[in-house]
């Protein structure tokens, strides 16, 4: 049990200082990318929803282990080295951006033609009116799903240990190495990620609270 | 020829051989359309009969394939504006616009289509995230630019008008369906525009409501505004409105005064649909 406590503050340290600030910044990024690339899947012009369907077909049909590993190991070979920090960051980004794009394409679809139309009648640009009238709502419907996506994407950072990225489980399993104690460490990082889940579903649920206050129930 | 050529003062809106098809269903066939400054025309026919594909095609919601829009009069002397439009003459002096469905409709003109007519939907479609008030104020402050105080203080005094002033921090699903389309009428007011759109207002109330919103659209054609009314209340048509155009299979069948159109038509199938409306009352 010592080693169990002992162990502890590393690891919450590579939490803090991998696992989490890798997840936050690929979700950000990666919630840009996928809502250019949702605009992309809805627009009228062929080439730009081909080019959509195309890197949303790549990133769903790979697996990110491959992905990370070609960005890491494969993209040297073409004179395009990075580090393990810029490697993940990246990897996890666009499959972010692929996953969340179809959360947010459904959820624009999803709000009735209608509120487009109104946002037409008042004068508004289609981009305002995405912008202003459609995005809003579309927020509301995409939360459930996000929070899925984010909260794979917290378990996903994991992978980055086998491009060098010091997070959490490098930690654990740096310290099961020297100890020869897997079954206690590998353990111990499931707990901590099923906390870090827990927080982030509680929060979710707040979220969802909040977004819900103009529905009726 | 239709009447209205004959009548006094200028259209603020005149359609001229409005064409639109979906695929191989032709809805419009060469409708032409005249509505003189502050008066009411109702558009009634049956379903399907092309009549709320014109009034969407008159704020850009629907691209016609041929034809021609003018809104706001050709020559019409600068302050010749009816002091009831608006209630304090505020509607704002644009000159006149021509759209020419033939040629390529700009985006440039379809958004001045909209700085010119405003439209009250079926179906309300407000903003449900937004407050009655933020609903009302949206298009006057975020795309007219006015003056956020400016814009509060005038949705106040409309939504005092309609009897919603207490509503004005209610989000839309808090609202019964006469008072969503009251502020539906509001939003619609508020961007002051020179011709005000009417989608089947009160299809979609519970019979009761539908006063509440007949009464307040009566009232706005008393007041000069401009107005095109597509609705299936006859009664009200009689009412309110200056002409009747009774629409079928994409054309126009027959127009004239509502009392005549209504009380006394001269086409057999104007006698029908007016017939079996009213039986269904």
């Amino acid at each position: 049990m010592d080693l169990f406590w002992s162990s502890l503050g590393p690891m919450l340290l590579g939490a803090a200082k991998g696992t989490i600030p890798l997840a936050l910044a690929s979700f950000a990024i990666g919630l840009v990318l996928a809502l250019l690339v949702a605009m992309l899947r809805i627009s009228r012009n062929r080439i730009a929803g081909a080019v959509g369907r195309f890197y949303v077909s790549v990133i769903r049909g790979t697996p990110l282990l491959v992905q990370l590993f070609v960005i890491f190991y494969g993209l040297p070979a073409v004179g395009v080295k990075l580090d393990p920090w810029p490697s993940a960051i990246i990897a996890f980004s666009l499959n972010v951006g692929g996953y969340a794009a179809e959360v947010i394409r459904a959820a624009i679809l999803s709000v009735p033609q209608g509120q487009w139309e109104a946002g037409h009648m008042i004068g508004m640009s289609r981009g305002q009116t995405l912008l202003r009238i459609i995005l809003p709502q579309a927020a509301r419907v995409s939360v459930p799903p996000l929070s899925n996506t984010f909260i794979s994407l917290v378990k996903d950072t994991s992978l980055a240990s086998l491009i060098l990225v010091t997070e959490m489980f490098r930690v654990a399993q740096q310290v099961a190495a020297f100890s020869q104690e897997f079954m206690l460490l590998y353990l111990e990082a499931a707990l901590i990620y099923w906390v870090i889940c827990l927080v982030l579903s509680t929060a979710q649920t707040q979220l969802e609270k909040r977004l819900d206050r103009y529905v009726a129930h | 020829m239709s009447p209205t050529d004959a009548t006094v003062g200028p259209a603020v809106l005149q359609v001229r051989g409005l064409n639109k098809s979906f695929g191989a269903n032709a809805v419009l066939r060469g409708i032409d359309l005249d509505v003189p400054r502050g008066k009411v025309v109702a558009l009634i026919g049956p379903s399907g009969s092309g009549k709320t594909t014109i009034l969407r095609s008159l704020n850009g919601l629907e691209m016609p394939d041929a034809g021609s829009v003018t809104v706001g009069a050709r020559g019409a002397t600068a302050g010749s504006e009816p002091a009831g439009a608006g209630g304090s003459g505020v509607v704002p002096q644009l000159p006149a616009l021509s759209l020419d469905f033939d040629a390529k409709v700009t985006p440039k003109e379809i958004a001045a289509l909209r700085d010119r007519s405003a439209m009250v939907f079926q179906h309300y479609n407000l903003f449900p995230h937004m407050t009655v008030l933020q609903n009302v104020i949206e298009g006057p402050v975020h795309v007219q630019k006015r003056p956020r105080t400016e814009a509060v203080a005038e949705a106040d005094k409309l939504l005092d008008r309609v009897g919603l002033l207490e509503k004005k921090d209610a989000y839309p699903f808090e609202l019964s369906g006469g008072q969503a389309q009251r502020v539906g009428i509001v939003r619609a007011l508020a961007l002051k525009p020179q011709l005000l759109l009417f989608d089947e207002p009160t299809s979609a109330l519970d019979p009761e409501l539908v006063d509440d919103v007949l009464a307040v659209i009566k009232e706005l054609a008393d007041e000069g505004w401009t107005m095109v009314i597509v609705t299936h209340e006859l009664a009200f048509a009689r009412q309110t409105a200056d002409e009747v155009v009774f629409m079928d299979g994409g054309v126009v069948v027959e127009r004239g005064p509502a009392s005549q159109v209504l009380r006394n038509p001269r086409e057999e199938r104007t006698q029908q649909f007016v017939r079996r409306l009213l039986h269904e009352i």
